[in-house]
């Protein structure tokens, strides 16, 4: 757990500097308690350890100003270390109540700055619909999109439909005009063999079309079999609904930061749960423009609080618990025993971006598998791609004989020897 | 024309009247088969709404739904940690430094973990005092996953709570102490200077407390004669690697005599450097590995060798001594004699001869000689173990007086010549707990098993060596409910502590001298500087007892009087330790059971060894049967009234006439697979724990089926397999003289064979290319690196079956061969004379000497440069790499086992069975715990498959991709395999012999270098270095 206490402080740190900046940066508009200043402030200063309607870290806030007195909320907010070496009885006890979690001094912060936070407090400005609308705009435009080419689909039905109808008139109409005339059509009474006899007369052109048909089921047969074990799109579902789109997508977060061994191991690393919570100690919920059309707010918050519950923490008390529950994570991309990979060659020396084999990830709700990872594709890439050897002093001498004996200044991982059976297989 | 003769196919046939004859005529069966019986009856069946029809629709069906089912994969999980400790990565091995002391085998070693789980033993390259695990101690993680191991306190068969058994055995104490009666503690040798200090706390809280340390295979003698002279239970240590000259009456120093751990250094000797080796004489009665290493090797009985080390003091001394020696072994010692005389300090006498005045006789020449070898300053402490102790509470536990015995690292009812004795006592002392790994027969018997965790699992500090400390640390969380001694004793005596605690407090106050215990800790080995100061105080208290020394002398002459007049028996019958086994105590452990013994090359047995001679006389025989399996007679061998009976005989060339040779460790019952119960119990022989007895054989009904791995035991004259020269002719002589290479006929003219070639060159000049060297000057065929190629490879274990079949899947076997005729050399000339024919000489040539040469040569894939295998895989599984290693892609292998016909070093394996996960072959693959031992970076090979050496592929690759990944080239001899890492003696070298920095390069370049099998043109990256024999005799 110093992990995360470090990455803890280094949040707060953080957030006192931001702090800082911002009190400087600010001027004092002289309004009595400005909500939306407030918020600005809060979110700045406060929202590492505080919510308005739920406990944190810190007590909940929202209607904080009924419960306390201005004064001493001032005061605890200016400088809560000075006012409980006072002596002062009440903040000691919340100190107390929050397992001695002491909380910082904010000494930049006006009375004012103080004032707007404690307004936003009181009454918080009405959340923003404007996300909702736009969401609801979007998935507008899809349906009508989605309408659109239904209609043109049943327009053409009924083009084709009319035309059928108007060829049967039409040839109807020629009939009866034929028997008007006494015209006699050809073919009328005369037996004519049926095709399929005379095609099955017709002895060569069974043999061509058995061995074509064979050749055909041939090919399918083989398509079958060579997808047997290949998982290409294999999308399980998972114990806990995480989303690589929230993460990587909107949020942005490098891949390595939770797939860390990926730079120094064979495997990727599922992270452990305790890098999870790094974040997620402070991020109960999502935000409500995070909610899609197909995954509610309630459906994301109730994801997290599964999250909290394999690793046992104690929302109220802010407090593990110690009753782990590990995660069984479906593990997609399975490669067979007998094949070596290692993340960190193609990772760290080679510097792949991790899309290159796992897809958009950034994009995927839920993640599938986007290569095939059959002995062909990774082939494949080793023969067209290009070892980057720039600035490792390990490639040097092995570039330079190389590059003379092949006669390039480029060497593809094949020329490098990545053909070799034995390089993936032991 | 037609015949009118009758044939007839039996005698009824002649007989008319015969009504069965008649019937056979027209049926197949005399009586009509009842049909109806077992398709039940008629009704039923027609009545039944199942036609045949729709039963083969059923059938049909369920095989479309089988196959419908089996085209889906299983759902893979993968579980992380919730808090992941910060020094695990998966995938990425973490080494932590700790020491084994298992009371038989101690070490500095490195644990390799992956996952948290130990998978392999390696050296601990900052160790200056047994620092390179032999062949057992690098089996024994595997010892950690056994299936057998007690898994909790145990009470009358039925688990019990450590607390359940802490109230117990305190009130058991409480009420021994209470009666007067001794606590006793019966402990293996923990040479652990905060146990000492522990214990006796102990003692001090609960009064009448004795520790007696015992070990199974006891160094009572010497143990006994050092405290006599140097006035502390200790054993002299030797530094071989200053010795110029080894005389060594019995003691197999490259075995386990002294706690072993010798061969670095007798190695570094050996190999020729300025023109120069040691030189080594071995008198002995078994071939143990020493004497199959010696310049000069003389088979003598037991009483023998006291004789000859007598007549040696008498030579050195100039004192007259008699006694019968046959003449030439005089000659022997003669001519030792004058070689220790010329060669003086550096020149060292060991003995591993059960006699005290053996023993202190050899302290006194090596007094005399003034020899820098032997280290008496500060001594080994490996071995405590006090026979005496041991006889006197046996006594005690049998008359009552015992009140309490706790019993640690030690399996007496198993080890005990005297068990049943101790069996007896057993019952008469109030209350028995027995820390112990395994329901062992001592554990059974006691009224608490404590379950004490393995060494992996466990804290500890141990002083090898005066002076020379190390630390022992966990490796895993214990896997089971267990409890250390240690930490056992400190809740007994009513401490909060931990060991943990106690170890670093007494490190700190006592050990450490103001350094880091961290850094202690990291590097599992503290040497102190105060070691030398305390030594100085010792051997000054020694001084001041003049009357003692003068006493010593006077001794010395009584000693070799008692020497010169041993007298034997028929027949003397010396126990030994297996390299393999060592005293018994991972017997369930089936690395160790598999690995063939260096010497006579049987696996998963014990047996008597006996010489071609006595044999003959005896009746004995050894053949070797259809399936290639070995054979041989069964013997009773009875000493002291005592009589094993049907135990496997094996001829074993070198062995002394009239001396006979029987390995402990074997015929345990408790704790033990069923596979694993092979042998006979040899310690029911080790009568005073004197590893020497007379002994009558006679011949017993039957025979035995051994588990051999090696066939052909001599050379026959084939001297371009193991060349040898002599360090005289390799001094003065051209290379091409004594390292010939050999000439093939191309275009009709005789070229060398490295000039004719089939095949189109492969380029291995850029990048890496790897080359192996094996010194067979310094191989000693000590065989820890084919447990290392194990652990390293995911090795299979076939069992004894297999092995006899020839089925064994050691990637890398020690070949070990004997000379027909006195020496190699003689072999060679009597090859090439042909005196006889042919067919006549070569039979002749296929029986081993009496005495033979031996030689050993570590064969494993040769990694051809121009491979016969590759050329004949009919689906290129096995193909050539540009770094010079022969790959073997399992996956693409279709087990047509051309390529293991077409290779010419028989080096490739083949899996006839699937051996993980399959109950046939209960050994550590078929449970989930043997299977945590697994390298996850080497696949497990299924069956059908054929498999090989790598050159631990897996090993050089990552040597590259840690280089790249730290932008830098790789260091020089950074490259290692299993074997190469595990070899102490230096004897493997290992490396990229395109970078010029690494050591091959050099070794390639020299002179000894030469190509197993250079003639049939395969241009191996393995190479060997041309053995030379220190055969100067004065």
């Amino acid at each position: 757990m110093k992990e995360v206490i470090h990455r803890n402080s280094v949040s707060r740190i953080l957030s006192i500097g931001l702090a800082i900046l911002l009190a400087f940066s600010t001027t004092l508009f002289g309004q009595e308690g400005d909500p939306d200043r407030g918020k600005q402030l809060f979110n700045s200063n406060c929202a590492a350890c505080h919510k308005l309607d739920q406990r944190m870290t810190g007590p909940a806030l929202a209607g904080i100003t009924k419960e306390r007195d201005r004064e001493w909320l001032h005061a605890w907010i200016k400088n809560n270390v000075a006012l409980r070496k006072s002596g002062d009885p009440d903040a000691i006890a919340i100190f107390e109540e929050f397992n001695g979690a002491a909380m910082n001094t904010f000494p930049q912060l006006s009375e004012q700055d103080i004032d707007d936070i404690l307004a936003y407090t009181e009454n918080p400005p009405a959340p923003a619909v404007a996300p909702q609308g736009e969401a609801a705009g979007q998935a507008v435009a899809v349906e009508s999109s989605g309408i659109s080419n239904e209609v043109v689909l049943v327009a053409l039905i009924l083009v084709f439909g009319m035309l059928v109808v108007m060829l049967v008139l039409v040839n109807k109409a020629l009939k009866n005009i034929a028997q008007a005339k006494g015209v006699e059509l050809p073919g009328e009474g005369e037996a004519r063999l049926p095709l399929w006899k005379a095609f099955a007369k017709n002895q060569f052109l069974v043999l061509v079309s058995v061995i074509f048909l064979l050749l055909v089921s041939a090919y399918f047969v083989y398509g079958y079999l060579m997808q047997v074990g290949v998982d290409q799109g294999y999308e399980p579902v998972q114990p806990i609904h995480f989303s690589h789109r929230i993460h990587a997508g909107d949020n942005e977060i490098d891949c390595k930061y939770c797939h860390s061994s990926a730079r120094v191991s064979k495997t990727s690393g599922i992270p452990s749960l305790n890098v999870c919570m790094n974040c997620h100690k402070n991020i109960m919920e999502v935000a409500p423009e995070t909610a899609t059309a197909e995954h509610s707010k309630a459906f994301y918050d109730g994801e997290i609080q599964k999250l909290y519950e394999a690793v046992g923490w104690d929302v109220q008390n802010q407090a593990y618990t110690g009753e782990t529950k590990p995660v069984k994570w479906v593990k997609i991309h399975n490669l067979p025993d007998f094949v070596y990979f290692n993340h960190s060659q193609h990772v760290t020396v080679a510097g792949l971006e991790c899309q290159k084999c796992h897809g958009p990830i950034e994009e995927m709700e839920v993640v599938s598998q986007y290569s095939p990872l059959t002995m062909g594709w990774c082939v494949e890439c080793h023969r067209t791609t290009d070892v980057r050897m720039e600035g490792n002093e390990y490639y040097e001498k092995i570039h330079e004989e190389l590059s003379k004996k092949y006669g390039v200044e480029k060497l593809t991982a094949a020329q490098m020897g990545a053909l070799e059976c034995g390089k993936c297989h032991y | 024309m037609a015949s009118n003769r009758k044939y007839w196919k039996s005698v009824e046939e002649l007989d008319e009247n015969n009504s069965v004859v008649e019937t056979l005529k027209q049926n197949e069966f005399v009586e009509e088969i009842p049909v109806d019986e077992f398709l039940g009856d008629k009704e039923n069946l027609q009545n039944s709404s199942t036609s045949r029809r729709d039963f083969l629709k059923y059938v049909g069906f369920s095989t479309a739904a089988a196959t419908l089912v089996a085209c889906e994969g299983p759902v893979k999980k993968a579980i992380p940690y919730v808090v992941q400790p910060e020094q695990i990565r998966p995938g990425v091995a973490n080494y932590y430094a700790t020491t084994i002391a298992d009371g038989f085998d101690f070490a500095s070693v490195l644990v390799k973990t992956r996952e948290g789980r130990p998978i392999k033993i390696e050296a601990n390259g900052d160790a200056s005092f047994m620092g390179s695990p032999n062949a057992r101690v690098n089996a024994s993680v595997l010892s950690l996953y056994d299936k057998m191991r007690v898994q909790g306190p145990k009470s009358g068969g039925e688990y019990i709570s450590w607390d359940d058994l802490d109230q117990k055995v305190i009130a058991g104490l409480n009420a021994a102490k209470a009666s007067g009666k001794q606590i006793v503690l019966l402990t293996q040798t923990y040479a652990s200077p905060s146990t000492n200090k522990l214990i006796a706390e102990f003692a001090e809280k609960y009064g009448n407390v004795k520790h007696v340390q015992y070990d199974a295979i006891s160094e009572n003698a010497a143990l006994e004669a050092f405290a006599a002279k140097y006035g502390k239970r200790a054993l002299a240590d030797y530094d071989f690697s200053k010795a110029d000259l080894i005389v060594s009456f019995a003691a197999d120093f490259l075995g386990d005599w002294h706690g072993g751990g010798f061969d670095t250094g007798y190695a570094a000797k050996r190999i020729p450097t300025n023109g120069k080796m040691s030189r080594h004489i071995q008198f002995e009665a078994n071939m143990s590995l020493s004497g199959a290493n010696a310049d000069k090797r003389v088979p003598l009985k037991p009483t023998q060798q006291k004789v000859a080390l007598a007549k040696l003091y008498g030579y050195l001394s100039g004192a007259s001594v008699s006694g019968d020696l046959p003449e030439q072994a005089d000659e022997a010692v003669k001519a030792a004699a004058a070689q220790l005389r010329k060669v003086g300090k550096n020149a060292v006498v060991i003995t591993g001869i059960d006699d005290v005045d053996a023993q202190l006789l050899v302290l006194k020449i090596n007094e005399l000689l003034g020899s820098v070898v032997s280290d008496v300053k500060s001594p080994r402490l490996l071995r405590q173990g006090n026979t005496a102790a041991v006889t006197q509470l046996i006594q005690d536990m049998k008359a009552g007086r015992v009140g309490a015995l706790i019993t640690s690292g030690v399996n007496p009812l198993y080890t005990l010549h005297d068990a049943a004795g101790f069996a007896e006592g057993l019952n008469s002392v109030g209350l028995s707990v027995a820390f112990s790994m395994k329901e062992d027969e001592t554990a059974i018997a006691a009224q608490y098993i404590a379950a004490a965790p393995h060494y992996l699992e466990s804290w500890g500090d141990v002083e090898m060596k005066q002076g020379h400390y190390s630390l022992m640390q966990p490796a895993i969380r214990p896997l089971f409910d267990t409890r250390q001694l240690q930490d056992a004793l400190l809740k007994w005596l009513g401490e909060d502590k931990t060991y943990y605690d106690y170890i670093k407090a007494y490190w700190e106050d006592d050990v450490l001298g103001g350094q880091s215990w961290n850094k202690a800790l990291h590097d599992g080995v503290f040497v102190a500087a105060t070691a030398t100061v305390t030594n100085v105080e010792t051997s000054s208290t020694s001084e001041n007892e003049a009357e003692e020394i003068t006493a010593t002398t006077t001794d010395i002459n009584a000693a070799v009087r008692r020497l010169a007049s041993a007298t034997g028996s028929d027949f003397e019958l010396t126990l030994y330790p297996k390299t393999g086994m060592g005293d018994g105590q991972q017997a369930n452990n089936p690395w160790l059971q598999e690995f063939p013994d260096p010497i006579t090359r049987v696996s998963w047995d014990n047996y008597i060894t006996v010489s071609r001679a006595d044999a003959d006389a005896l009746g004995f025989s050894n053949r070797h049967v259809a399936n290639g399996g070995l054979n041989g007679s069964y013997a009773n061998i009875t000493v002291n009234g005592v009589t094993i009976e049907k135990v496997p005989v094996l001829i074993q060339p070198g062995q002394a006439r009239g001396s006979i040779g029987l390995s402990f460790g074997y015929g345990k019952k408790e704790g033990l697979k069923s596979e694993m119960q092979v042998g006979v119990n040899a310690y029911k022989l080790y009568e005073n724990f004197n590893a020497v007895q007379a002994v009558t054989i006679e011949k017993a009904a039957g025979e035995h089926e051994f588990a051999c791995v090696q066939l052909h035991n001599t050379l026959m004259g084939r001297g371009d397999i193991v060349k040898e020269t002599t360090l005289e002719i390799f001094n003065t002589k051209d290379a091409a003289e004594w390292n010939i290479a050999p000439v093939v006929s191309l275009n009709h003219q005789e070229v060398e064979a490295s000039n004719a070639n089939l095949w189109n060159d492969f380029d291995t000049s850029i990048g890496h290319h790897f080359n192996l060297a094996i010194d067979l000057n310094a191989c000693t065929g000590c065989g820890a690196c084919v447990i290392a190629c194990h652990a390293e490879n995911n090795v299979p274990v076939v069992g004894k079956d297999e092995i006899r079949k020839s089925r064994d899947m050691h990637w890398l076997r020690i070949d070990r061969y004997y000379s027909s005729e006195d020496t190699f050399g003689e072999d060679n000339v009597m090859k090439d004379e042909l005196p006889k024919g042919a067919k006549d000489t070569f039979l002749e040539l296929e029986i081993a000497a009496e005495n033979p040469q031996v030689a050993f040569q570590p064969v494993m894939c040769q990694h051809c440069n121009h491979a016969p295998c590759e050329t004949v895989c009919p689906v290129a599984a096995t193909s050539h790499g540009r770094q010079g290693q022969n790959h073997m892609a399992y996956n693409r292998c279709v087990g047509t086992r051309y390529c293991a016909n077409n290779c010419p070093y028989k080096v490739r394996r083949f899996n006839w069975f699937l051996y993980n996960n399959n109950d046939e072959f209960d050994y550590h693959m078929n449970d989930d715990l043997g299977r945590m031992v697994l390298n996850p970076d080497v696949v497990v090979r299924s069956r059908g498959v054929m498999e090989k050496c790598s050159l631990c592929i897996q090993m050089t690759q990552k040597t590259i991709l840690d280089a790249k990944r730290e932008g830098r080239a790789v260091r020089k001899d950074e490259f290692q395999t299993a074997c190469s890492a595990a070899c102490g003696s230096g004897a493997m070298v290992f490396g990229d012999v395109n970078n010029e920095e690494d050591t091959v390069v050099a070794l390639k370049q020299d002179d000894r270098m030469y190509h197993l099998l250079e003639h049939i043109g395969t241009k191996p990256n393995v190479f060997y270095q041309v053995k030379v024999r220190n055969t100067e005799e004065a």
